[in-house]
């Protein structure tokens, strides 16, 4: 969905960013504009939305614009919004919310292969209780139907011994199930 | 001087060398790292992007199997910054946050108790054994090696919960590469994202970000970068572009380096830019 300006008056909304408030304690409500979180956001350049304007938008109310963003999944959480913001907004906190909430509703989301490397990933540590780098990528490969890139890179690895051919499980992996069951597929309806 | 070990999923698979370099030198230092019984993964990256609770509990599954193993120490190292930034916060939210520690603790099946503290093993060489102890192994002082320490993001940030140093300009890998004799440059990108697990998804990028840091790196004098994050080292090692790639090293590998270590050959064919013939040229390996 694009943003565009248009000639209406714009209501704001506090109802989201009180919601966003409630669930993660960080107080989006201090932001003051001052895009020192854009200008240090090593991935900026790769969103719709910069972080500072995140803010806005949550300040807006405008939810369903964020949740089908771009933005909430390039962030890759390396917090340097949150070290440099004077007003200690921890941004990334919120762009885990907004991206839970987005896959809790299902939205479609404009990067899928992203979104997807992050469910592959988790239910891989459901059935093994730790990663196993070959089936965690098989798997992902096989559902992104993103075959051919990196497939060298991934091919020196593997013979230089650093993909093991077989996973090692925990021995609680029940223990690591049930943390599953009681989060993540409450969350999402066990689909996996 | 004994620790309990998180050893993390990586040290088995692609940073191989790290495990072998770690392992020589804590021996060589007679430090103990004793592995807990049956950890998890910490969640890495993934948990909490896409469930923040199952961020959470699954690092925290791994305090309480510590806390669980009272014969060992306390002091539950770490040797991967992403599982210590996992374990880290799950950690401050236990201690901090009554609500989200019961929550966690009902999830989990356990009760907290706060006695397990979570510690970097760059911070802990550092500190417990400190300048003293560790500049008197040195054997071959580091100082034909130009190199910048690269800490990337999950080391230090966020500031409150990793505690470690000033968030802009940590010094401890730069303080712990002098004691070795390194010719340690500075440069301003040293706790600067490298793209993350972005370059599984987004290669192009990464390689745009990578390219950046290399850059800097040359810029900064550096022949080679030293960093403690496998992740960091993995996209630094195989997306640098151009003829003339830097060999991107752990800091236990230089340390075993400086100290003289044994089996060093079994680290660097492990590496996809050969840091061979760097430390040939500087007369460190024959």
């Amino acid at each position: 969905m694009d943003y565009q300006l248009t000639n209406q008056p714009v209501r704001q909304d506090p109802s989201f960013a009180n919601e966003i408030i409630e669930a993660t304690g960080v107080r989006v409500d201090r932001c003051y504009q001052c895009m020192t979180c854009t200008l240090g956001c090593p991935v900026a350049d790769a969103m719709d939305f910069p972080p500072n304007q995140v803010m806005r938008l949550i300040d807006l109310g405008a939810e369903e614009i964020l949740l089908s963003s771009r933005t909430i999944w390039m962030c890759v959480t390396c917090e340097t919004c949150f070290a440099r913001c004077p007003n200690q907004i921890d941004t990334a906190a919120v762009m885990d919310y907004l991206r839970e909430k987005a896959t809790a509703k299902g939205i479609a989301v404009p990067e899928e292969r992203i979104q997807l490397l992050h469910q592959v990933f988790a239910e891989n540590i459901k059935s093994f209780g730790k990663v196993h780098e070959a089936t965690m990528l098989m798997a992902y490969k096989l559902k992104s139907k993103d075959f051919f890139s990196d497939m060298g890179i991934g091919l020196k690895l593997f013979l230089k011994g650093k993909i093991p051919l077989f996973p090692s499980k925990v021995k609680g992996l029940d223990e690591v199930k049930r943390i599953f069951e009681k989060t993540y597929d409450q969350t999402f309806g066990g689909k996996s | 001087m004994k620790f309990s070990y998180y050893p993390g999923c990586t040290v088995h698979s692609t940073a191989i060398e790290y495990a072998r370099s770690i392992d020589a030198v804590v021996a060589a230092l007679g430090v103990e790292l004793a592995e807990i019984e049956d950890w998890n993964c910490c969640g890495a990256a993934a948990a909490h992007s896409i469930h923040r609770k199952l961020g959470l509990a699954l690092p925290a599954r791994n305090i309480s199997q510590a806390q669980k193993q009272t014969h060992l120490s306390p002091d539950l190292v770490t040797s991967c910054p992403g599982c210590f930034n996992a374990l880290k916060r799950a950690d401050y939210a236990l201690r901090n946050d009554e609500e989200t520690r019961k929550e966690i603790e009902e999830t989990v099946g356990f009760a907290y108790n706060g006695e397990v503290r979570i510690r970097s093993l760059m911070e802990v060489l550092t500190h417990e054994l400190g300048e003293e102890v560790l500049s008197a192994k040195v054997k071959r002082p580091l100082d034909r090696l130009k190199l910048v320490c690269y800490y990337g993001c999950a080391l230090v940030r966020p500031h409150a919960v990793t505690g470690l140093e000033n968030p802009e300009n940590p010094m401890m890998m730069d303080n712990l590469m002098k004691w070795m004799g390194a010719d340690v440059r500075d440069w301003s990108y040293k706790t600067e994202c490298c793209g993350a697990d972005l370059a599984l998804t987004h290669g192009d990028m990464v390689q745009k970000i990578v390219g950046r840091l290399i850059d800097h790196a040359r810029e900064a004098g550096a022949e080679a970068v030293v960093t403690s994050c496998g992740l960091c080292q993995a996209n630094l090692d195989m997306r640098q572009t151009g003829t003339d790639p830097l060999p991107v090293f752990y800091f236990t590998e230089l340390m075993g380096v400086a100290m003289d270590l044994p089996n060093r050959k079994g680290w660097w064919s492990k590496h996809i830019v050969n840091p061979g013939p760097l430390l040939a040229r500087l007369g460190y390996e024959s």
